[in-house]
């Protein structure tokens, strides 16, 4: 006798492979299911596209700026283009780029799979921070249409409210609205982390990357309202002739400057603390051990950001603020230093009696661990006051940032691009153009900006358009690297949108990591999960083992998979 | 100039110890870069996958004890970094006493340089060798930067204010003066620079200037022109302060707060006379804002100073 | 309709990514709460300004604010300081399931804010009849008097935009209430009050600085 087998439930049917589908797959809504998903997956993806389209026309300005900059007397752009185009590359750079990249792209698509949550905290909420960063940046475009602006990204007045004659309110009012953008997803993820957290997920559970974004909303929430209300009085000054910042009538250009830099200083550690979490995250896993010291990177996370916010007048030693308060700057910007250097520290102990493998993922985060080494030594330079006298508005200033920025947080990207590629496209990449041009970033980005540093102190101002002679073979040099660099920036544009579409299939894990986006399909169907995972151990709970286990499947060379 | 410089001159007492602390922090953060990249790179080695190398747990002396060391470690470097660089700051900000004075007015897209007998110059300043010199800068407009990098000295210029910036040249020579603080079209056109000449070299230099006469004097001949003695004179009609000797002096300002009679005080009397009046005084005086240029409140200045100063003098 | 009635009708409130009403709400405040922290940052830096501006030329501040017309600046504040206790009595009345009160009070709510809108306007007003908008005709001659009224003019604004604000998201809470399009028990409601509350503060605190204080 043989048991009846129950009828299949054609509606259960159709409900598990709604819930098991991927989130790439159209629900027959057309580019409208794109432009209006709350899918914190697909959000991500948006962000991405257009964090991608604004690095290119960041990076068309730097192009211009280093090749006019091969000879001292400028030969293609006038003064006034040359100024417009400094101030472009920076409001692009910064606003639209750097402080969305990592945060808006692997934070939007991550963190509720770090968590195990099945999205955001507020999932409208987050395609609205979308579409303010757009509006914001379209705002900052018809500027560029229509002439530009020529005040630097610092937005200085008296030159910028009194005597400019660029578009500065339209350009501050599209950085204004993308600062709105920018705190809404800092009020979604701090919800999303307190409220929306796995069972068994506690707090010292959570991935380093979670703490990161953790901490980077904070400070996103906290310092972006004021920028916005100091660029909303420059605005007004352009638009209404209210003459807050007027030395001759009473008022104070200082007060600007403090203003903009309580914001602008804690604004780098929105771009810098994401990128160490995903340093964190690749280097446990293709070292497959523990991160040294977890609660230790954890109490730096923390104290980077919140020291951060009292750093600010190391921007201003040579402001005309007092000796005094430079002394205080000088001190506390000593001190935040010193979570970073553990952080460091920390990163390299991991490799310790690891088990290393070195995919292009953990080639870009070792970089990272250089680059980002030099970038922050500098910075030591500039808290000490009588160098920073020196060195402030010199290439050496320019080097430094770029060093942690460019040279830190974007190669932290490519880092983290090439490790969730298959979590997030469900295909591999190829791995020896990978390889390749991660080693060309890293060597082209050290030939662009080392001789920077010592251009800033021999002295050569930044913002100049024509310099002294003596300076040039070092700008020559610079211009060179730049011209490696811009080949290494390329190739990933070139071999991953091939990889979206030819790439070979990738397994769920396929680097057999750690954490809770791993344990679902890849790409992960719609709502993350099947079933609510339950969380019982730590993270990075790779054992320590003589001998690596052999991995699920390593991703194979695209290439030599068709043989 | 060299035509591939890859460091600057030391032309001013500022200079060497400026470098000196350059150099320990270009050693101090060379070998902590170094030491990373080789760890990096040993363990990279070492215990890249399938090595014999020893694995296993960590020992907890590593864990701890190495977590606490090189954190404590850090944190005095950077305490001893900091003190250091602290103390070259304080007498680097704090010009001396007795110092020679040169004004600085800067404005797009030059620089005006006037001496105090008056010599006027335009983006080129001289100045005697081993004399601490003070400059007094303003600004006609927007901030800009005055920029010496073989001195090693920088200082924002504000508008509607006086800053200060001091240095002592120990070499002769012609040394480049930048604008470092963008300031508009030709940001990059501010440059020009700074002589240093033998004491006897400048005293010449300085009396061919033929300036019409001191600014003292010249400050006087306003005094008279503009109607201030019409007001300003001791035992005269109208009940105004008497200058001689106000230079210097701490004075009560009617709203109870008291005031230093320095340049800045003297500039907002001239250009603001209704805002913090001295007490004692009706608010009567007349503002001469845009009557007067910076020039000739530096004249101005400079024959209120000559009618006495209390510098030094008890507040 | 009765109350009831009119509550069975509207939508559940729960929405993605919540299998729970009672996460929902605690979500939903924890996140007004963070943004309010935002807007204290937004404000507090302009108060900042503002003191430190005056402490540079106090004298000139002085006399700047005694030209501010304090009956126009009491009127509003008893306003508004009303429009929060009508609003904390919608919200109760609503975790009260008291549906018609719970409307009524909101459009109260709404309508106080349009009334402190006017009263502002007419302020407005008389101040530009008085030439005290910084610029060439300005009253008070070239000197910081133009930065307290610059001030003036950028808090109040300011503060007039964050109320439009509010009342157009309390005329929201009201239409969609009443038409049954919202149930009572949507956590939007203690959200937007929130928002209010924080509104209301703003000028409690700006009504001192700008009108009383400065003049002594």
């Amino acid at each position: 006798m043989t048991d009846a087998v129950a009828p299949i439930d054609q509606a259960e049917l159709r409900r598990a492979r709604v819930v098991a589908a991927s989130y790439l797959d159209s629900e027959g809504g057309g580019l409208s299911e794109w432009l209006l998903a709350t899918d914190h997956k697909r959000i991500a993806l948006l962000y991405a596209l257009m964090i991608t389209a604004f690095f290119f026309i960041g990076g068309a300005a730097a192009t211009l700026i280093r090749l006019e900059l091969i000879s001292p007397h400028g030969h293609f752009l006038t003064d006034d283009e040359y100024n417009h185009v400094f101030t472009l590359h920076g409001i692009i750079m910064v606003w639209f780029f750097l402080v969305p990249l990592i945060p808006a792209t692997f934070g939007n698509f991550l963190l509720p799979l770090m968590i195990g949550a099945p999205d955001v905290a507020f999932p409208k909420l987050n395609l609205a921070s979308w579409y303010l960063t757009l509006i914001g940046g379209i705002c900052v475009l018809a500027a560029m249409m229509l002439g530009g602006v020529d005040t630097g990204w610092t937005f200085y007045p008296p030159y910028s409210t009194a005597f400019s004659n660029s578009n500065v309110a339209v350009a501050v009012v599209g950085v204004i609205i993308a600062g709105f953008g920018t705190i809404a997803t800092g009020v979604n993820f701090v919800a999303t982390t307190h409220t929306l957290r796995a069972p068994g997920m506690t707090w010292f559970r959570m991935p380093l990357f979670v703490w990161t974004i953790y901490a980077t909303s904070l400070v996103m929430i906290l310092a972006t309202p004021v920028l916005a209300i100091t660029l909303t009085l420059v605005a007004a000054d352009r638009l209404f002739g209210l003459p807050v910042f007027d030395g001759f009538r009473g008022g104070d250009p200082l007060l600007f400057q403090h203003l903009f830099w309580f914001y602008s200083h804690p604004a780098v550690y929105i771009m810098i603390l994401p990128a160490m979490g995903v340093v964190t995250e690749v280097i446990t896993c293709f070292a497959r051990r523990r991160v040294f010291g977890y609660a230790m990177m954890v109490y730096a996370v923390l104290s980077i950001a919140i020291i951060g916010f009292v750093v600010w007048g190391h921007h201003m030693f040579v402001s005309g603020q007092s000796v005094f308060a430079s002394l205080v700057f000088s001190f506390l910007s000593f001190i935040v230093a010193v979570p970073s250097a553990i952080k460091v520290f920390n990163w390299t102990a991991t490799l310790y009696r690891g088990q290393i493998t070195f995919e292009a993922p953990m080639l870009y985060a070792l970089g990272f661990v250089g680059l980002f080494t030099i970038g922050g030594l500098t910075g030591l330079f500039l808290a000490s006051v009588p160098i920073d006298i020196q060195v402030t508005g010199t290439y050496f200033v320019v080097a430094h940032f770029h060093y942690v920025m460019v040279g830190g947080a974007v190669s932290a990207y490519f880092a983290g691009l090439h490790f969730w590629w298959p979590k997030i496209t469900g295909r591999l990449y190829p791995e020896s153009w990978a390889r390749f041009a991660a080693a060309l970033m890293f060597f082209g980005f050290n030939f662009t900006f080392f001789p920077q540093f010592i251009l800033g102190y021999l002295g050569m101002p930044r913002r100049y358009h024509v310099y002294p002679p003596e300076f040039q073979p070092l700008n020559v040099m610079s211009s060179a690297g730049a011209v490696v660099l811009a080949a290494a920036y390329l190739m990933p544009l070139g071999y991953l949108t091939w990889a979206c579409f030819y790439g070979k299939p990738s397994p769920a894990n396929p680097w057999n990591a750690k954490g809770l986006e791993w344990q679902t399909s890849s790409p992960p169907p719609k709502r993350n999960f099947l079933r609510t995972p339950i969380v019982t151990e730590g993270p990075y709970d790779y054992h320590d083992l003589d001998i690596a286990p052999e991995p699920q499947a390593r991703p194979v060379d695209a290439a030599r998979a068709h043989d | 100039m060299s035509a591939f410089p890859i460091f600057p001159r030391e032309a001013s007492s500022f200079a060497p110890k400026t470098d000196a602390l350059y150099f320990t922090l270009v050693v101090l953060s060379g070998s902590i870069a170094l030491l990373v990249f080789a760890l990096i790179i040993v363990f990279a080695v070492r215990y890249r996958r399938g090595s014999s190398a020893p694995r296993g747990a960590l020992p907890s002396l590593i864990k701890n004890e190495f977590e606490i060391g090189w954190t404590s470690a850090t944190l005095f470097v950077f305490l001893m970094l900091f003190w250091w660089a602290g103390s070259n700051q304080i007498e680097q900000l704090l010009p001396p006493a007795q110092a020679m004075e040169i004004h600085v007015v800067a404005k797009q897209w030059m620089w005006k340089i006037q001496h105090a007998n008056g010599a006027r110059e335009i983006n080129m300043l001289h100045a005697p060798i081993d004399e601490p010199i003070r400059l007094d800068m303003t600004s006609q407009d927007v901030i800009h930067s005055f920029s010496v990098p073989d001195f090693r000295i920088k200082q924002d210029i504000l508008p509607g204010r006086y800053v200060e910036s001091w240095f002592r040249a120990t070499k002769t020579g012609t040394f480049r003066l930048y604008c470092t603080q963008f300031c508009g079209t030709a940001h990059s056109g501010m440059v020009g620079s700074v002589i240093i000449m033998s004491k006897a070299d400048f005293a010449s230099w300085l009396a061919a200037q033929r300036p019409a006469g001191d600014l003292a004097g010249q400050g006087r001949a306003l005094f008279t022109s503009l109607g201030c003695a019409g007001c300003h004179m001791p035992g005269g009609p109208i009940h105004a302060p008497d200058l001689a000797g106000l230079y210097g002096r701490r004075v009560p300002l009617s709203n109870g707060a008291f005031a230093l009679v320095d340049d800045g005080y003297i500039r907002d009397r001239i250009l603001d006379p209704r805002s913090n009046p001295p007490a004692g005084y009706d608010p009567i005086m007349p503002s001469f804002k845009g009557e007067v240029d910076d020039g000739e409140i530096l004249a101005l200045t400079a024959y209120i100073r000559s009618l006495g100063s209390s510098r030094g003098a008890l507040q | 309709m009765t109350e009831t009635a009119l509550a069975s009708r509207a939508p559940d409130p729960l929405r993605e990514p919540w299998s729970d009403l009672s996460r929902q709400r605690e979500a939903a405040t924890l996140g007004m709460w963070l943004f309010l922290m935002s807007e204290m940052l937004f404000f507090g830096a302009l108060f900042m300004a503002f003191s430190f501006s005056r402490a540079l030329d106090p004298a000139a501040f002085a006399e700047a604010a005694r030209h501010a017309e304090i009956a126009y600046g009491a009127a509003n504040t008893a306003v508004l300081v009303t429009s929060s206790l009508t609003i904390t009595i919608a919200v109760r009345a609503a975790n009260a399931e008291r549906a018609t009160l719970a409307t009524r009070l909101l459009a109260a709510t709404a309508l106080l804010g349009v009334a402190f809108l006017v009263i502002k306007g007419f302020e407005y007003r008389d101040d530009l009849r008085n030439h005290l908008f910084p610029g060439h005709d300005f009253a008070l001659g070239e000197n910081a008097t133009q930065i307290f009224w610059a001030f003036y003019w950028a808090m109040t604004g300011i503060h007039a935009i964050h109320l439009t604000v509010g009342v157009a998201l309390v005329l929201r809470l009201f239409w969609l209430v009443r038409g049954g399009r919202m149930s009572l028990a949507s956590p939007q409601l203690e959200v937007t009050s929130l928002y209010w509350h924080l509104v209301d503060a703003f000028w409690i605190v700006l009504f001192p600085v700008l009108y009383v204080a400065v003049r002594a």
